[in-house]
Protein backbone atom coordinates (compact mmCIF):
# COMPACT_ATOMS: atom_id res chain seq x y z
CA UNK A 1 0.00 0.00 0.00
CA UNK A 2 1.38 3.45 -0.96
CA UNK A 3 2.03 6.27 1.48
CA UNK A 4 -1.14 8.23 1.97
CA UNK A 5 -2.10 11.83 2.69
CA UNK A 6 -4.89 12.12 5.25
CA UNK A 7 -7.21 14.94 6.31
CA UNK A 8 -8.62 14.71 9.85
CA UNK A 9 -11.56 17.00 10.65
CA UNK A 10 -12.64 17.42 14.29
CA UNK A 11 -13.22 20.44 16.51
CA UNK A 12 -11.18 18.77 19.26
CA UNK A 13 -7.42 19.02 18.68
CA UNK A 14 -6.89 16.19 21.17
CA UNK A 15 -9.28 13.96 19.23
CA UNK A 16 -7.47 14.79 15.96
CA UNK A 17 -4.21 13.63 17.57
CA UNK A 18 -5.91 10.46 18.87
CA UNK A 19 -7.23 9.67 15.38
CA UNK A 20 -3.77 10.23 13.88
CA UNK A 21 -2.16 7.99 16.50
CA UNK A 22 -4.74 5.27 15.88
CA UNK A 23 -4.18 5.49 12.11
CA UNK A 24 -0.42 5.07 12.60
CA UNK A 25 -0.91 2.22 15.11
CA UNK A 26 -3.18 0.47 12.63
CA UNK A 27 -0.20 0.17 10.29
CA UNK A 28 -1.11 2.77 7.67
CA UNK A 29 1.90 4.28 5.90
CA UNK A 30 1.17 7.99 6.18
CA UNK A 31 3.11 10.65 4.30
CA UNK A 32 1.23 13.67 5.67
CA UNK A 33 -1.63 14.46 8.04
CA UNK A 34 -3.63 17.64 7.53
CA UNK A 35 -5.97 18.90 10.25
CA UNK A 36 -9.10 21.03 10.22
CA UNK A 37 -11.32 22.04 13.13
CA UNK A 38 -14.53 22.39 11.11
CA UNK A 39 -16.02 21.71 7.70
CA UNK A 40 -15.19 25.15 6.34
CA UNK A 41 -11.48 24.78 7.07
CA UNK A 42 -11.60 21.25 5.68
CA UNK A 43 -13.09 22.37 2.35
CA UNK A 44 -10.28 24.90 1.98
CA UNK A 45 -7.66 22.18 2.57
CA UNK A 46 -9.39 19.83 0.15
CA UNK A 47 -9.21 22.47 -2.60
CA UNK A 48 -5.48 22.99 -2.01
CA UNK A 49 -4.36 19.37 -1.61
CA UNK A 50 -4.54 16.02 -3.29
CA UNK A 51 -5.81 13.64 -0.59
CA UNK A 52 -6.09 9.87 -0.23
CA UNK A 53 -8.41 9.72 2.79
CA UNK A 54 -10.67 12.01 4.83
CA UNK A 55 -11.84 11.25 8.38
CA UNK A 56 -14.45 13.67 9.72
CA UNK A 57 -16.44 14.30 12.88
CA UNK A 58 -20.12 15.27 12.48
CA UNK A 59 -20.92 17.66 15.37
CA UNK A 60 -18.70 20.69 14.82
CA UNK A 61 -19.20 24.45 15.03
CA UNK A 62 -19.07 26.74 11.94
CA UNK A 63 -19.77 23.91 9.49
CA UNK A 64 -20.72 20.41 10.61
CA UNK A 65 -19.56 17.17 9.05
CA UNK A 66 -22.76 16.56 7.09
CA UNK A 67 -22.61 19.92 5.34
CA UNK A 68 -18.88 19.42 4.73
CA UNK A 69 -19.39 16.08 3.02
CA UNK A 70 -22.32 17.47 1.01
CA UNK A 71 -20.20 20.34 -0.33
CA UNK A 72 -17.23 18.00 -0.85
CA UNK A 73 -19.15 16.19 -3.56
CA UNK A 74 -18.99 19.32 -5.75
CA UNK A 75 -15.17 19.48 -5.67
CA UNK A 76 -13.79 17.71 -8.75
CA UNK A 77 -10.38 16.88 -7.20
CA UNK A 78 -12.09 15.19 -4.23
CA UNK A 79 -14.10 12.75 -6.33
CA UNK A 80 -13.19 9.19 -5.39
CA UNK A 81 -11.46 10.19 -2.14
CA UNK A 82 -12.97 7.98 0.57
CA UNK A 83 -14.57 9.79 3.51
CA UNK A 84 -15.16 8.04 6.83
CA UNK A 85 -17.18 9.71 9.56
CA UNK A 86 -15.84 9.44 13.14
CA UNK A 87 -18.45 10.55 15.60
CA UNK A 88 -20.11 10.16 18.98
CA UNK A 89 -23.41 10.09 17.06
CA UNK A 90 -24.04 6.39 16.63
CA UNK A 91 -27.70 6.90 15.79
CA UNK A 92 -29.04 5.88 12.41
CA UNK A 93 -30.28 9.27 11.22
CA UNK A 94 -27.05 11.30 10.86
CA UNK A 95 -25.17 8.21 9.72
CA UNK A 96 -27.76 7.52 7.03
CA UNK A 97 -27.48 11.12 5.88
CA UNK A 98 -23.68 10.92 5.79
CA UNK A 99 -23.78 7.73 3.71
CA UNK A 100 -26.33 9.36 1.40
CA UNK A 101 -23.98 12.31 0.88
CA UNK A 102 -21.13 9.98 -0.07
CA UNK A 103 -19.43 8.82 3.13
CA UNK A 104 -17.98 5.36 2.70
CA UNK A 105 -18.24 4.31 6.33
CA UNK A 106 -18.38 5.44 9.93
CA UNK A 107 -16.63 4.79 13.21
CA UNK A 108 -18.24 5.50 16.57
CA UNK A 109 -16.21 7.07 19.39
CA UNK A 110 -14.68 5.55 21.46
CA UNK A 111 -12.75 3.53 18.88
CA UNK A 112 -9.73 1.25 18.80
CA UNK A 113 -6.95 1.22 16.16
CA UNK A 114 -8.37 -2.11 14.99
CA UNK A 115 -11.78 -0.55 14.31
CA UNK A 116 -10.09 2.18 12.24
CA UNK A 117 -8.14 -0.46 10.37
CA UNK A 118 -11.28 -2.49 9.61
CA UNK A 119 -13.03 0.55 8.14
CA UNK A 120 -10.16 2.25 6.37
CA UNK A 121 -7.96 -0.48 4.87
CA UNK A 122 -10.58 -1.92 2.47
CA UNK A 123 -11.29 1.58 1.15
CA UNK A 124 -7.63 2.21 0.35
CA UNK A 125 -7.11 -1.19 -1.24
CA UNK A 126 -10.16 -0.76 -3.51
CA UNK B 1 -39.67 8.54 43.93
CA UNK B 2 -40.42 10.08 40.56
CA UNK B 3 -40.03 8.18 37.37
CA UNK B 4 -38.93 9.62 34.07
CA UNK B 5 -41.47 9.02 31.35
CA UNK B 6 -40.99 9.40 27.63
CA UNK B 7 -42.88 12.36 26.26
CA UNK B 8 -44.36 10.26 23.51
CA UNK B 9 -46.09 8.01 26.00
CA UNK B 10 -43.65 5.14 25.83
CA UNK B 11 -42.45 3.01 28.72
CA UNK B 12 -40.89 4.68 31.74
CA UNK B 13 -37.66 3.94 33.52
CA UNK B 14 -36.67 4.51 37.09
CA UNK B 15 -33.38 6.40 37.39
CA UNK B 16 -32.09 4.03 40.08
CA UNK B 17 -32.64 0.92 38.04
CA UNK B 18 -32.37 2.41 34.56
CA UNK B 19 -30.06 5.37 34.15
CA UNK B 20 -27.27 4.84 36.69
CA UNK B 21 -26.15 1.38 35.49
CA UNK B 22 -26.28 2.51 31.85
CA UNK B 23 -24.30 5.62 32.71
CA UNK B 24 -21.74 3.54 34.61
CA UNK B 25 -21.28 1.17 31.69
CA UNK B 26 -20.88 4.10 29.28
CA UNK B 27 -18.10 5.62 31.40
CA UNK B 28 -16.33 2.32 31.99
CA UNK B 29 -16.42 1.67 28.21
CA UNK B 30 -15.04 5.06 27.29
CA UNK B 31 -12.16 4.93 29.76
CA UNK B 32 -11.32 1.37 28.77
CA UNK B 33 -11.32 1.93 25.00
CA UNK B 34 -10.09 5.53 24.78
CA UNK B 35 -7.62 5.59 27.64
CA UNK B 36 -6.83 1.93 28.28
CA UNK B 37 -7.87 2.51 31.90
CA UNK B 38 -9.92 0.24 34.12
CA UNK B 39 -11.99 2.39 36.46
CA UNK B 40 -13.07 1.22 39.88
CA UNK B 41 -16.61 2.16 40.86
CA UNK B 42 -16.94 4.15 44.09
CA UNK B 43 -19.63 5.66 46.28
CA UNK B 44 -20.33 9.29 45.33
CA UNK B 45 -18.65 11.47 48.01
CA UNK B 46 -20.88 13.15 50.59
CA UNK B 47 -20.45 16.07 50.97
CA UNK B 48 -19.61 16.49 47.27
CA UNK B 49 -15.99 17.13 46.31
CA UNK B 50 -14.95 20.31 44.52
CA UNK B 51 -13.84 19.56 40.97
CA UNK B 52 -11.03 21.48 39.26
CA UNK B 53 -12.55 20.66 35.86
CA UNK B 54 -16.18 20.18 34.91
CA UNK B 55 -17.29 19.48 31.34
CA UNK B 56 -20.93 19.50 30.35
CA UNK B 57 -22.96 18.25 27.39
CA UNK B 58 -26.62 19.19 27.00
CA UNK B 59 -29.24 16.61 26.09
CA UNK B 60 -32.40 17.62 24.24
CA UNK B 61 -35.37 15.67 22.90
CA UNK B 62 -37.10 12.82 24.70
CA UNK B 63 -34.30 12.93 27.28
CA UNK B 64 -33.62 16.54 28.41
CA UNK B 65 -30.91 17.67 30.76
CA UNK B 66 -27.18 17.96 31.26
CA UNK B 67 -24.51 15.30 31.59
CA UNK B 68 -21.46 16.56 33.50
CA UNK B 69 -18.03 15.02 33.99
CA UNK B 70 -16.00 16.18 36.99
CA UNK B 71 -12.40 15.63 38.01
CA UNK B 72 -9.46 17.16 39.83
CA UNK B 73 -6.40 18.63 38.15
CA UNK B 74 -4.28 15.49 38.61
CA UNK B 75 -6.90 13.37 36.83
CA UNK B 76 -7.32 15.96 34.08
CA UNK B 77 -3.59 15.83 33.35
CA UNK B 78 -3.58 12.04 33.44
CA UNK B 79 -6.60 11.79 31.12
CA UNK B 80 -5.02 14.20 28.63
CA UNK B 81 -1.68 12.36 28.78
CA UNK B 82 -3.36 9.05 28.04
CA UNK B 83 -5.40 10.52 25.18
CA UNK B 84 -2.31 12.02 23.55
CA UNK B 85 0.05 9.16 24.41
CA UNK B 86 2.58 11.57 25.93
CA UNK B 87 3.08 13.26 29.31
CA UNK B 88 1.15 16.49 29.81
CA UNK B 89 2.04 18.74 32.75
CA UNK B 90 0.41 22.11 31.96
CA UNK B 91 -3.23 22.80 32.78
CA UNK B 92 -3.96 24.61 29.54
CA UNK B 93 -6.30 24.63 26.54
CA UNK B 94 -5.28 21.08 25.57
CA UNK B 95 -6.47 19.76 28.94
CA UNK B 96 -9.78 21.62 28.63
CA UNK B 97 -10.20 20.19 25.13
CA UNK B 98 -9.51 16.65 26.39
CA UNK B 99 -11.93 16.90 29.32
CA UNK B 100 -14.63 18.31 27.03
CA UNK B 101 -14.09 15.48 24.58
CA UNK B 102 -14.28 12.82 27.30
CA UNK B 103 -17.67 14.20 28.37
CA UNK B 104 -18.78 14.35 24.73
CA UNK B 105 -17.87 10.71 24.11
CA UNK B 106 -19.44 9.57 27.41
CA UNK B 107 -22.66 11.38 26.45
CA UNK B 108 -22.63 9.79 22.98
CA UNK B 109 -21.99 6.35 24.43
CA UNK B 110 -24.75 6.82 27.01
CA UNK B 111 -27.10 8.01 24.26
CA UNK B 112 -26.36 4.85 22.27
CA UNK B 113 -27.10 2.72 25.34
CA UNK B 114 -30.50 4.34 25.97
CA UNK B 115 -31.49 4.12 22.29
CA UNK B 116 -34.02 1.39 23.05
CA UNK B 117 -35.59 3.48 25.83
CA UNK B 118 -35.43 6.97 24.37
CA UNK B 119 -36.51 7.70 20.81
CA UNK B 120 -34.75 10.95 20.13
CA UNK B 121 -31.94 12.63 21.98
CA UNK B 122 -29.66 15.33 20.61
CA UNK B 123 -26.35 16.35 22.14
CA UNK B 124 -24.81 19.79 22.37
CA UNK B 125 -21.12 20.47 21.86
CA UNK B 126 -19.29 20.29 25.22
CA UNK B 127 -18.58 23.24 27.52
CA UNK B 128 -15.78 23.17 30.08
CA UNK B 129 -15.43 24.98 33.40
CA UNK B 130 -11.99 25.13 35.02
CA UNK B 131 -11.79 26.14 38.66
CA UNK B 132 -13.65 24.89 41.70
CA UNK B 133 -15.31 28.06 42.94
CA UNK B 134 -18.74 27.77 41.34
CA UNK B 135 -22.19 26.27 41.93
CA UNK B 136 -24.43 24.95 39.17
CA UNK B 137 -28.17 25.41 39.68
CA UNK B 138 -30.92 23.82 37.64
CA UNK B 139 -33.93 26.08 37.05
CA UNK B 140 -36.36 23.21 36.61
CA UNK B 141 -37.38 20.25 38.77
CA UNK B 142 -35.85 17.00 37.81
CA UNK B 143 -33.84 13.93 38.66
CA UNK B 144 -30.16 13.73 39.50
CA UNK B 145 -28.11 10.60 38.94
CA UNK B 146 -24.52 10.56 40.14
CA UNK B 147 -21.91 7.87 39.63
CA UNK B 148 -18.35 7.94 40.92
CA UNK B 149 -15.15 6.10 40.13
CA UNK B 150 -11.51 5.89 41.07
CA UNK B 151 -9.11 6.56 38.20
CA UNK B 152 -5.39 6.15 38.93
CA UNK B 153 -6.10 6.65 42.64
CA UNK B 154 -8.08 9.87 42.11
CA UNK B 155 -11.86 10.42 42.12
CA UNK B 156 -13.76 11.17 38.91
CA UNK B 157 -17.53 11.48 38.88
CA UNK B 158 -20.36 12.02 36.46
CA UNK B 159 -23.74 13.61 37.11
CA UNK B 160 -26.81 13.37 34.95
CA UNK B 161 -29.35 16.09 35.67
CA UNK B 162 -32.62 15.30 33.93
CA UNK B 163 -35.56 17.65 33.48
CA UNK B 164 -38.95 16.17 34.15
Amino acid sequence: MKKIKVLIVDDSSVMRKMVERSLRQSGLDISQVLEASNGMEALSLVRQNSLDLVLSDINMPVMDGLEFIRQLQAIESAKGVPVVMITTEGSASPMGEALLFGARGYITKPFTPDQIKEQVFPLLEA
Amino acid sequence: MRTLTRRNGGKSASPETGWAPLLEIAILDVFDVMLGAKLRTAIPPDPPLAADFTSMVGLAGDLCGVLSFHCRAASALQITSRMLGMPVTALDETVRDAIGEICNVVAGNFKAKVAGIVNECMLSVPSVISGADYRLYSIVDGERVEVAFVFDGEPVWVTLDLNN
